[in-house]
């Protein structure tokens, strides 16, 4: 196969393989967090979810794809055509093309940057163009207004965002995305643990930046109809959806890159903290669980009411145990195709719980108002990032100059910052000056 | 290098052609989309030229940010109004001449480097890690204009929030 290639053009070789990949798998693996999504809702309200097609639903994606990709395309009379075609395209082009810098495990990566979180913010941060000219095109008062909303809410928390991204950068020293999951090796900790304030900022930030319920003002069901959304129809809202989730999946790169250790399996490092024990078993749990995952879909797979479903039970229980073997026999591989395919196991697990703590945000909480909005950004997030990142630099002056321990720098330093939140968030308490004048002038 | 040759002129090619639809555009929404296609462009430049710093920072502020504060203010303005104005001006001579003025310079300048330069292949390397050479110029050579920007900055921003508040 090598000799094929011309050494000339070998180096984008992989590159492109890669990035066919991510291109063919993404929009399957949003469908399959939908099916997630409407599973985890059905829980969360003691109900089935989707159960008619495949066995407990688990074909409902691609029936959903089908039924959007054979829907009439439809555009409003008044809308303006070529904005309105244009629009869908731009948000799912800059959310597939902020992939080509994320690390999804120590070997699968498009394009190490040295400026590669930077990258990824620019480029994700070009999706709104996608919404807000989407909502203009449409030529109605409902897209219109969404898509204002989504553009006043998105410049408003991504400097909160990115102000929390700010505090693991300080501690990492790099931009490059490999260098930072580095770094957290070589000081032996994730930075969730390190900076857990800003962690927080960025997880409420990255929900408000992504759309999503609690901060899901721009489609808004019972005052904007569906938001930016409201005049697309068919493939083209299907593109849109898929930016969405695209969109998610990459915030949940972020924030495991930065703060969960990205494709670090827990306790990476136990042998060098304490010689002698061994926490080697973390090696074996995506085994294990893919194995558990084929158990439960083999019993499961006779109690299907339909003959097909059972095949179809047995189908997925086996792709299970074919992955667990896969990862099984990567134990007794070289040890970089262990780290790049167990790696990749770590980062997706982490990328999926961040995920399902976005989903359980979205059951739980009500939707806020949008001045409720403003004021969590502007007068709690962005100053408490403030306060997060100078805490964050004092910490490591104190550890560089006066020689602490790391542990207590961050520790006290952490116990500033919240002080100062739980000042801030009583302060917000109080009734609104501003407001009580204009009320009695009017 | 044909591959750098042939993305210096798309770039080029599209921020010149991008520029000229921006101008001439009577939609402003369509204008403010080419104006957003000339400054990618210009920053697909940055790239080649291996800055790949300003390249980002071209797109996160210019336009991550300040066009979508623009396009959020051109969305309040009534378009149907600003359909029906004058949108160009009438200055037409004066505008001749300053184009012809400006033309003459670009190409007394490109002449003289006829020999000298290569636009599309440039001779200086970029050392390989320009971030940190951009913070280390910022934070330690320029320290001091960089802070008085900075508090330039902020005054105008504070003014700009207390003349909008006027009422109170």
């Amino acid at each position: 196969m090598g000799h094929l290639i011309p050494p000339s053009i070998m180096p984008y070789v992989l590159p492109v393989v890669y990035a066919v990949v991510i291109v063919a798998v993404l929009p399957l693996l949003a469908g399959y967090i939908v099916l997630l999504e409407r599973k985890v809702m059905a829980d969360m309200q003691a109900r089935l979810g989707p159960m008619r097609v495949g066995p407990h639903g688990l074909l409902q994606p691609i029936a959903d794809a089908v039924k959007l990709l054979l829907k009439e395309d439809i555009i409003p009379e008044k809308a303006d055509k070529f904005m309105f075609w244009f629009a869908p395209l731009v948000s799912v082009t800059m959310a597939l093309l902020a992939y080509s810098a994320l690390p999804i495990g120590p070997a699968f990566q498009i394009a190490d940057l040295n400026v590669g979180l930077l990258f990824i913010l620019a480029i994700s941060s070009l999706g709104i163009y996608g919404i807000v000219f989407g909502g203009w095109a449409s030529n109605s008062h409902y897209s219109l207004l969404g898509a204002m909303r989504s553009a006043a809410q998105l410049v408003s928390y991504e400097t909160a965002a990115g102000l929390g991204l700010v505090s693991a950068l300080l501690l990492a020293g790099s931009l490059s995305m490999k260098e930072i999951v580095q770094a957290q090796y070589d000081q032996g900790t994730w930075f969730i643990f390190s900076v857990p304030v800003g962690f927080f900022i960025y997880m409420v930030g990255s929900i408000a930046e992504t759309n999503r319920a609690p901060f899901d003002l721009p489609e808004a069901e019972s005052e904007l109809v569906a938001g930016y959304m409201t005049e697309y129809s068919g493939f083209r809202w299907s593109l849109y959806f898929l930016a969405e989730y695209a969109n998610m999946i990459i915030v949940a790169g972020i924030a495991t890159t930065l703060f969960l250790g990205g494709w670090l399996r827990p306790f990476a490092r136990w042998h060098d903290h304490f010689p002698g024990t061994s926490l080697e078993f973390f090696d074996v749990i995506p085994s294990l669980v893919f194995l558990g995952a084929a158990a439960y879909c083999f019993w499961l797979a006779p109690k299907q009411p339909v003959q097909i479903q059972k095949l179809v039970m047995a189908a997925f229980g086996g792709l299970c145990l074919l992955l667990a073997v896969a990862m099984a026999v990567t134990l007794f591989a070289s040890a970089s195709v262990m780290a790049a395919v167990h790696g990749a196991f770590w980062f997706m697990a982490k990328v999926i719980a961040y995920l399902y703590a976005f989903l359980w945000f979205r059951f739980t909480f009500p939707r806020y108002r949008f001045d409720q909005l403003m004021r969590l950004g502007w007068r709690f997030l962005i100053p408490l990032a403030l306060v997060n990142v100078i805490s964050v630099g004092v910490a490591i002056v104190l550890k560089q100059e006066f020689g602490w321990p790391p542990f207590w720098a961050m520790l006290v330093m952490t116990i500033v910052t919240l002080s100062v939140a739980m000042w801030l968030a009583a302060d917000d308490e109080k009734p609104e000056p501003l407001l009580q004048a204009a009320d009695t002038e009017l | 290098m044909i591959v750098n040759q042939a993305l210096f002129c798309f770039f080029s090619v599209m921020a010149v052609v991008s520029a000229i639809l921006m101008v001439t555009r009577r939609n402003i929404v369509h204008g403010a989309v080419f104006l957003i296609s000339t400054l990618l462009a210009t920053a697909g430049i940055f790239l080649l030229l291996q800055a790949e710093f300003l390249f980002v920072v071209q797109i996160i502020l210019y336009v991550g940010g300040i066009m979508v504060l623009f396009v959020f203010v051109i969305m309040l303005v009534n378009l149907d109004v600003s359909l029906r104005q004058v949108q160009f001006n009438r200055q037409k001579y004066v505008a001749i001449v300053l184009t012809i003025v400006l033309a003459a310079q670009v190409f007394f300048a490109l002449w003289i480097a006829r020999n000298g330069v290569n636009l599309t292949n440039p001779s200086f390397k970029m050392p390989a890690r320009n971030t940190e050479a951009i913070a280390d110029a910022i934070f330690q050579h320029y320290m001091l204009p960089f802070e008085i920007a900075s508090i330039l900055l902020l005054v105008a921003m504070i003014g700009a929030v207390v003349m909008a508040k006027r009422r109170v």
